[in-house]
């Protein structure tokens, strides 16, 4: 086995890692770097609980090799707040009632922010349109809807 | 609700924190150090002997450090009743269904564990399989369990009234087949556990909602006293019934090589073994009978139902159950007859799933009812109202109704805005149809059924005015844990954010039937409530002498108690908690409750009495728009107007809602494994198709306020019923935009174009 060393920013933070060659990104940030946050549900890159941001883009980061992270910026779910204080996504999520389970809240909000970073006044059908590759089970999405355009809103007045 | 401070009040989830930050831990999310991973080898058919294991190449794979097949566990056995207990943790003699776990591997890493049960070598001798629920009743057919003929793995005959008599008395009387499909609950996160076993016993870590059910299963199974079993419950990443609240192949196993190993062993499910393997829905056939007055009265209903139970029985007999004993609401039914036959076949085990049993024979009836208006010329609404209950009632099976908003939530669906444009508007344009559909249902709360039934709650005061609350019950996803800590705060005047609730650690907390029969917010509710209460009054006591009045004059409120009718006579909870905790020997508080709620015995056999404790009734409209070319049906609005008693937390009522009757949507519209010979020919999400936010209508959800008289405050179940509700309404909108009814879930796009070709040709 040929271990590759690679280099990256995690949430702000430079690593440098030896990783497998068939090792996903998402293996790396969970394993590697005990980052639970990010979630493994269907592992085939359908579902979207995994989802991460890499270079200002969401991946599936189950389907990512993670060499492919070498030289890339990478955001995950625990560089979104800032200490104690929430993301506004974060903070509209909450009192949107915007999860139940909760499982797929952390790749729901990755995709969710690459969406306002992009896009800061999204049309409902915009939003719907960013969310369709996470999965959600509880909440039939309406609620998770809500979230993001309230996000929209507080993130326009800070 | 006007009087209460937390109660009814649109309260942010406890955990929504937690769970934005990606701070909640799920079970695979735990590590322990030298943790060994577990995979699990299983049988490529369906059903096959299996004549040996040879497990000596896997062994001998640097990394593998355990291997346990069948022999292992003794030949124990577990089931939901003593007498049903067909299942082992590993497959014993032959594998019945394909995916049956055979063998399992610990090994230092999860590749090596993989590549382990890949050096197993099984011999098998297949055997012919038997896979349609109606083939497997023959004869002839290939039997499943050698102790069962025909394959008859239960059966119910209820028969209530004379229904010969009321088909005789009706109008009309109309026989159809219906077919309800196979559908998976569709939580995200993968079944997972870490397991320790060390000199204190078993401790684990698993995804379960019922955490209580493998307490108990694991306590058998390993024969050991269940308080050397602890069983901590992580967050759980959804469940919606069957797989989590059973055991799995997986928890036994990582259990067992725990102790072979001396090491902690972890093993997460992948999608596909949950897609292939974890438990389902039953898929049912129901054939029903039912005579109608010319006014729209129902006389009569008759259903056998055939369904397709798998290769286990699992809870199915209470499936079973439910699909009977409920029939007889949400309407008025004097003559009811049900055969229902639960039928093993070499499919992969059907179980309990969010709208248990109730969700396949409500279908049937509600669309048969509808047909029947139709052609006696009754509007959808007109014959609900004159078929639907009032409270108080009691059914034909003495089921009895307290209170019931049924007629109620017909009424306010019948004044929406969706409803009034059904009559009159313009319906087409271009290939596109526009319906709208109309059903109604009830679903039980607080089920109780056979054993399994303590809910309590313990209620804890630290001395700085803080709470600990212990509970048995499980919130995976539900939001329950927020509204028993409003209960709880409500009772004590204090605010959400001064208690902690415990999730269920069974070294600790009450022992707990778990998420099962929307029983939490019902039961566990009036056990928190009653704990609180106990905190009250000793605390009453203290404040009463330090207020100079009597315990029962002492009001809890706003963080403070005070004398009744003097409210200028007060003192801070704080100070009260402190003067308890501290004065004299230091009083230790701690307040204890149960509920007892619809505990009296029910008929199983007969199916006789209350399933439930109290019921929900749902009224549903929704709006599809049809390409009559291509069959596709897109629902575009849906408004539920849903009695849950009082809703605790409107949010959370609001949104478990939605959830159903998306889920519930998707069974209508989409969902299904696609099976040839016991092989799921998608067991993959992108090709099962459950909803997308792309796929789901805006919903509106109406509260229709029907306190229970002796629920916590007013409650009784949220939301079943809306899955219940969901797959009628859409498919009576279908018919309002195609003219065609079509009886078997999912109406996939090729069954609406079929139809309308048959029925052009007519």
């Amino acid at each position: 086995m040929k271990m590759k060393k690679i280099s990256f920013i995690l949430n702000g933070k430079q690593y440098e890692l030896r990783v497998k060659p068939w090792q996903t990104l998402l293996e790396l940030i969970r394993e590697d770097l005990n980052m639970t946050g990010t979630k493994e549900g269907c592992g085939q890159g359908e579902c979207g609980s995994c989802t991460v941001i890499m270079n200002g883009k969401t991946v599936n980061s189950c389907l990512v090799p993670a060499i492919e992270a070498d030289g890339q910026e990478i955001l995950t779910i625990e560089g979104l707040s800032d200490n104690d204080r929430l993301h506004p996504i974060q903070e509209a999520f909450v009192s949107h009632s915007g999860m139940q389970c909760g499982f797929c809240t952390p790749g729901m909000i990755m995709s969710a922010k690459a969406l306002l970073d992009s896009n800061p006044d999204p049309t409902e059908a915009e939003i719907r349109e960013s969310i369709s590759g996470n999965f959600c089970r509880c909440t039939g999405y309406t609620k998770i809807i809500a979230s993001i355009s309230a996000a929209a809103d507080l993130m326009k007045e800070k | 609700m006007e009087g209460y401070s937390v109660i009814g009040k649109r309260i942010p989830r406890i955990d929504g924190r937690m769970k934005v930050t990606g701070e909640a831990k799920y079970a695979a999310d735990y590590v322990l150090p030298g943790m060994l991973w577990c995979k699990i080898l299983r049988s490529p058919y369906p059903h096959a002997k299996i004549l040996n294991i040879d497990t000596g190449r896997a062994e001998r794979l640097a990394g593998v450090k355990g291997i346990v097949t069948a022999k292992d566990f003794g030949g124990w056995s577990w089931g939901w009743m003593p007498r049903t207990r067909d299942e082992h943790p590993l497959a014993l003699d032959k594998a019945r269904y394909l995916g049956e776990a055979v063998a399992a591997v610990a090994a230092v890493d999860e590749d090596i564990a993989e590549e382990a049960t890949e050096l197993i070598k099984v011999e098998y001798e297949e055997l012919p399989g038997v896979f349609d629920p109606e083939e497997a009743m023959k004869e002839d057919a290939p039997q499943v369990h050698d102790y069962v003929k025909k394959n008859l793995s239960w059966d119910f005959h209820m028969d209530f009234g004379d229904v010969e008599k009321g088909f005789s008395e009706a109008d009309l009387v109309r026989e159809d087949r219906f077919e309800t499909g196979r559908v998976i609950t569709g939580y995200l996160e993968p079944p997972a556990a870490l397991a320790l076993w060390d000199s204190s016993g078993i401790t684990i870590w698993p995804s379960k909602q019922s955490p209580y059910f493998v307490y108990r299963h694991l306590a058998s199974c390993f024969k050991l006293p269940l308080n050397r079993v602890r069983v901590i419950q992580p967050f759980i990443g959804g469940g919606f019934g069957g797989t989590k609240n059973d055991s799995l192949a997986g928890d036994f196993c990582s259990v067992l090589l725990s102790r072979m190993t001396g090491r902690p062993v972890k093993f997460v499910y992948s999608m596909e073994e949950v897609l292939m393997t974890c438990r389902r829905r039953h898929n049912m056939i129901i054939h029903n009978k039912m005579g109608m007055k010319r006014d729209g009265a129902i006389t009569a209903m008759q259903s056998r139902v055939i369904a397709d139970g798998g290769a286990y029985t699992a809870i199915g007999p209470l499936t079973m159950y439910l699909t009977g004993c409920i029939s007889t609401l949400p309407y008025n039914l004097p003559n009811f007859k049900h055969d229902i036959y639960r039928v093993f076949t070499n499919n992969p085990i059907s179980a309990a799933m969010r709208g248990h049993g109730v969700t396949h024979t409500r279908f049937a009836a509600e669309i048969q009812m509808e047909m029947m208006a139709e052609e006696l010329g009754i509007d959808p609404v007109q014959v609900r109202l004159i078929n639907a209950i009032t409270a108080p009632h009691e059914t034909v099976n003495k089921v009895t109704v307290q209170s019931c908003g049924m007629i109620d939530s017909i009424r306010h669906l019948a004044n929406h805005p969706m409803w009034k444009k059904r009559t009159g508007h313009e319906r087409r344009r271009g290939p596109i149809s526009q319906g709208i559909g109309l059903s109604s249902s009830a679903y039980l709360g607080g089920a109780r059924q056979r054993g399994h039934q303590s809910c309590g709650a313990v209620v804890r005061l630290c001395e700085d005015g803080t709470i600990d609350y212990l509970t048995g019950a499980t919130d995976c996803g539900q939001g329950s844990d927020t509204v028993l800590v409003q209960i709880i705060a409500e009772e004590l005047g204090v605010g959400i954010e001064d208690i902690d609730i415990k999730r269920v650690d069974t070294a600790y907390t009450p022992c707990d039937a778990g998420s099962y029969g929307s029983r939490v917010t019902v039961l566990a509710g009036a056990a928190a409530k009653k704990a609180a209460q106990d905190v009250k009054r000793q605390l009453s006591v203290i404040a009463a002498r330090e207020l100079g009045t009597e315990p029962e004059n002492i009001i809890f409120k706003d963080h403070k108690v005070y004398v009744k009718d003097a409210p200028g006579r007060a003192m801070p909870f704080l100070k009260l908690s402190q003067i308890a905790c501290y004065s004299g020997p230091g009083a230790v508080i701690l307040g204890r409750g149960y509920s007892d709620y619809g505990i009296e015995e029910l008929d199983f056999d007969k199916g006789i009495g209350n399933a439930g404790t109290s019921y929900s009734f749902t009224s549903q409209l929704s709006e599809v728009d049809v390409d009559m070319e291509t069959g596709f049906v897109r629902c575009s609005n849906v408004v539920i107007a849903h009695d849950c008693g009082r809703p605790l937390n409107p949010v959370n009522v609001e949104a478990q809602c939605e959830g159903a009757a998306v889920q519930g949507m998707g069974q209508a519209l989409y969902e299904r494994f696609v099976m040839d010979h016991g092989k799921i020919l998608n067991a993959n999400l992108a090709d099962y198709k459950m909803p997308l936010s792309t796929d789901v209508p805006d919903i509106e959800v109406i509260h229709i306020p029907a306190d229970d008289p002796d629920g916590p405050y007013g409650a009784k179940e949220a939301s079943e019923g809306a899955i219940v509700s969901s797959p009628p309404s859409i498919v009576s909108a279908i018919h309002d935009a195609t003219g065609v009814w079509i009886k078997e879930q999912p109406i996939t796009p090729e069954k609406i174009v079929m139809t309308l070709k048959k029925k052009e040709k007519t």
